[in-house]
C-alpha cells in the first residue's frame, strides 16, 4: 500500500485518483501507523516552503517518515513542494528542510531567464535526459509544472531528469530510495500515470 | 519549442454546462462530468470550470459538484466560482483543484488574494479580469458575472493583483466572449505588457489562428476558448472537441516558437 502523506498541503486527492487508475492501492493518511505500515510513500505538497515545513512539522509525523525513509528505506517520492521539502533549504524560506537529499530549493534566476519567460513556470515541458527505474520506458515524455523555485543539487549525478524553462534545470532527483520530482505527475495525463505506475513497481526493501 | 497551453474554459450553471454569448444569452449543452471526461481522453493540456451562478447563489462553491468533475480530470484544474475565503480555496485544493479562479472576491477584497497567495503559493491564484470597454473606449474591469463596473482598468487591476501575490490572470473581453471573432489583442497585449506573471487569453477565440494571435501579438502565455471547443462551428450544435497534438504543433506551437512562453 502507498500512503501519501496529508500533512494538510497540498492535492492529496489527484494523486489518490491517479493511483487508483494505476491501479496501485493507496491511502491518503495524517495517521503515524499508516505510514509505519506502508510500504511506500508520496509526499505531496504544493504552495510555499515555509508554511509546508512548519506544517510537516506541526503534523508530528517527521519522526514516522524518517524511520520509513531513512532506516526501512522504502521508496519515497516527493512530488513538487514535497520534494523540495526533502532537501536542506529553499531560497523561499528561512526554516531548514528534511535533508534528506543533498540539494537546495532556487529561486527561478530572472536574469537568466530569456524575455517571455515569466515566473512562476506554468504548463507542460518536455523531460530530457531521463533515466533510472522511475522514469522507466519514457524517453519521451511532458509533465505539467507549475513553480517559482527548482533543485539545485549538489552532485549532478543524482539528476535523472531535467526539463528546460529558459534554462535547464532538475526535473527529478533520485538517490537511492529517495525519489524528488519538481513537476505533478498526477495532472500529466498518460505520462504521469506511466510514471506513478513505475513507481508502484518498484521493489521494497 | 514553446508549448504554449492551450485551455477550454468550462461554465457551469445550476442547470449544468452551458455556453454564453457576451455574458448572456446562455445555452444549455449537458453534463458537465461528461465533457471533463472528453477533455480528458482528448489529453487537453489543463482546464477551467467556472461556476457561473456561484456568486449570485450565495454561500459556499457547490464542493461535492467540483469533486465529481475533478476527479474525472487527470490534467490540472482551475476552479471559480463563489470563492471567498481563504477556507474555501483550501476546500477546493483537499479536492484535487491546482488552482482557484477569483474575480468579485478580489475586487471586493483583495486582501484575500495576499492571504491566499501567503498561503498555497502564488501559483495556485488566478485572478480574473473581466473587462468591458465604456462608450468612451475606456476599458473597465466588472465583476459579478460582468453585472457590475468597478473602477480600475485592467493595467492597473493586473499589476495591482500581481504585487497583492497573484500567480496568473485570465482576461476576458466580454464583448467577445463567444463570438467567435477573436481575442481582444489590445486588451490582452496592454496587461500582458504590464505584469511579469502569465496571462491567459480569453474571449473569443473561433479558430487556431486567433490562439496564434494571443501569443504572437499580444504576448500571452496562454490561450484559453470556450465555444471553439463545445461548438462544432459558429451556430452550430454541440461538439465537446480539441486540437490534437499535431493540429496544435502544426498550427499553433511551431508558429509561435519565438514568442511568448508558458
Amino acid at each position: 500500500m502507498i500512503a501519501i502523506v496529508d500533512y494538510g498541503i497540498g492535492n492529496v486527492k489527484s494523486i489518490k485518483n491517479m493511483l487508483n487508475r494505476a491501479g496501485a492501492s493507496a491511502a491518503i493518511s495524517a495517521d503515524p501507523r499508516v505510514i509505519e505500515s506502508a510500504d511506500k510513500l508520496i509526499l505531496p505538497g504544493v504552495g510555499h516552503f515555509g508554511y509546508g515545513i512548519e506544517r510537516l512539522r506541526a503534523s508530528g509525523l517527521i519522526p514516522a517518515l524518517e524511520r520509513r525513509a531513512l532506516q526501512a528505506r522504502v521508496p519515497v517520492l516527493g512530488i513538487c513542494l514535497g520534494a523540495q521539502l526533502m532537501g536542506r533549504g529553499s531560497d523561499e524560506a528561512e526554516l531548514p528542510g528534511l535533508g534528506w537529499l543533498p540539494m537546495r530549493t532556487v529561486a527561478f534566476d530572472r536574469a537568466r531567464l530569456p524575455a517571455g519567460h515569466k515566473v512562476p513556470h506554468m504548463g507542460w515541458a518536455e523531460t530530457l535526459e531521463s533515466r533510472g527505474p522511475l522514469f522507466a520506458g519514457m524517453a519521451e515524455a511532458r509533465f505539467y509544472f507549475v513553480h517559482s523555485f527548482h533543485f539545485a543539487c549538489d552532485d549532478e549525478a543524482l539528476v535523472v531528469s531535467r526539463a528546460q524553462h529558459g534554462y535547464g534545470f532538475p526535473a527529478g532527483v533520485a538517490s537511492g530510495n529517495l525519489y524528488a520530482v519538481q513537476f505533478h505527475p498526477e495532472k500529466s495525463h498518460a505520462h504521469g500515470l506511466r510514471l506513478l505506475q513505475n513507481f508502484a513497481a518498484l521493489g521494497t526493501p | 519549442m514553446s508549448r504554449t497551453r492551450v485551455i477550454p474554459v468550462l461554465l457551469v450553471s445550476d442547470e449544468g454546462l452551458v455556453k454564453t454569448r457576451r455574458f448572456a444569452d446562455r445555452r444549455y449543452l449537458g453534463d458537465p462530468i461528461n465533457a471533463v471526461k472528453i477533455f480528458n481522453d482528448k489529453m487537453a493540456d489543463e482546464l477551467v470550470l467556472l461556476d457561473i451562478d456561484a456568486t449570485a447563489r450565495g454561500g459556499a462553491p457547490d464542493f461535492d459538484r467540483v469533486d465529481e468533475m475533478v476527479g474525472e480530470a487527470f490534467m490540472p484544474v482551475a476552479y471559480g466560482g463563489g470563492v471567498r475565503s481563504v477556507e474555501h480555496f483550501a476546500q477546493l485544493f483537499r479536492r484535487g483543484v491546482e488552482k482557484v479562479v477569483v474575480n468579485t472576491a478580489a475586487f471586493d477584497s483583495p486582501q484575500l488574494v495576499e492571504q491566499a497567495a501567503r498561503r498555497f503559493g502564488s501559483q495556485a491564484v488566478v485572478v480574473s479580469l473581466d473587462v468591458r470597454r465604456t462608450l468612451w473606449g475606456k476599458a473597465r474591469c466588472y465583476t459579478a458575472g460582468g453585472r457590475r463596473r468597478t473602477r480600475l482598468d485592467p493595467v492597473h487591476a493586473a499589476r495591482h493583483f500581481e504585487s497583492l501575490g497573484a500567480g496568473e490572470l485570465i482576461v476576458t473581453a466580454i464583448e467577445c466572449e463567444g463570438t467567435f471573432s477573436g481575442y481582444d489583442l489590445d486588451l490582452l497585449a496592454a496587461v500582458a505588457g504590464a505584469v511579469g506573471i502569465p496571462v491567459i487569453a480569453h474571449g473569443g477565440a473561433g479558430r487556431i489562428e486567433h490562439l496564434v494571435q494571443a501569443v504572437e501579438k499580444a504576448g500571452c502565455q496562454a490561450v484559453a476558448a470556450g465555444s471553439m471547443f463545445v461548438f462544432a462551428a459558429q451556430g452550430q450544435g454541440v461538439l465537446i472537441t480539441y486540437p490534437s497534438p499535431a493540429e496544435l504543433q502544426r498550427g499553433l506551437w511551431e508558429r509561435t516558437s519565438a514568442a511568448g512562453r508558458a
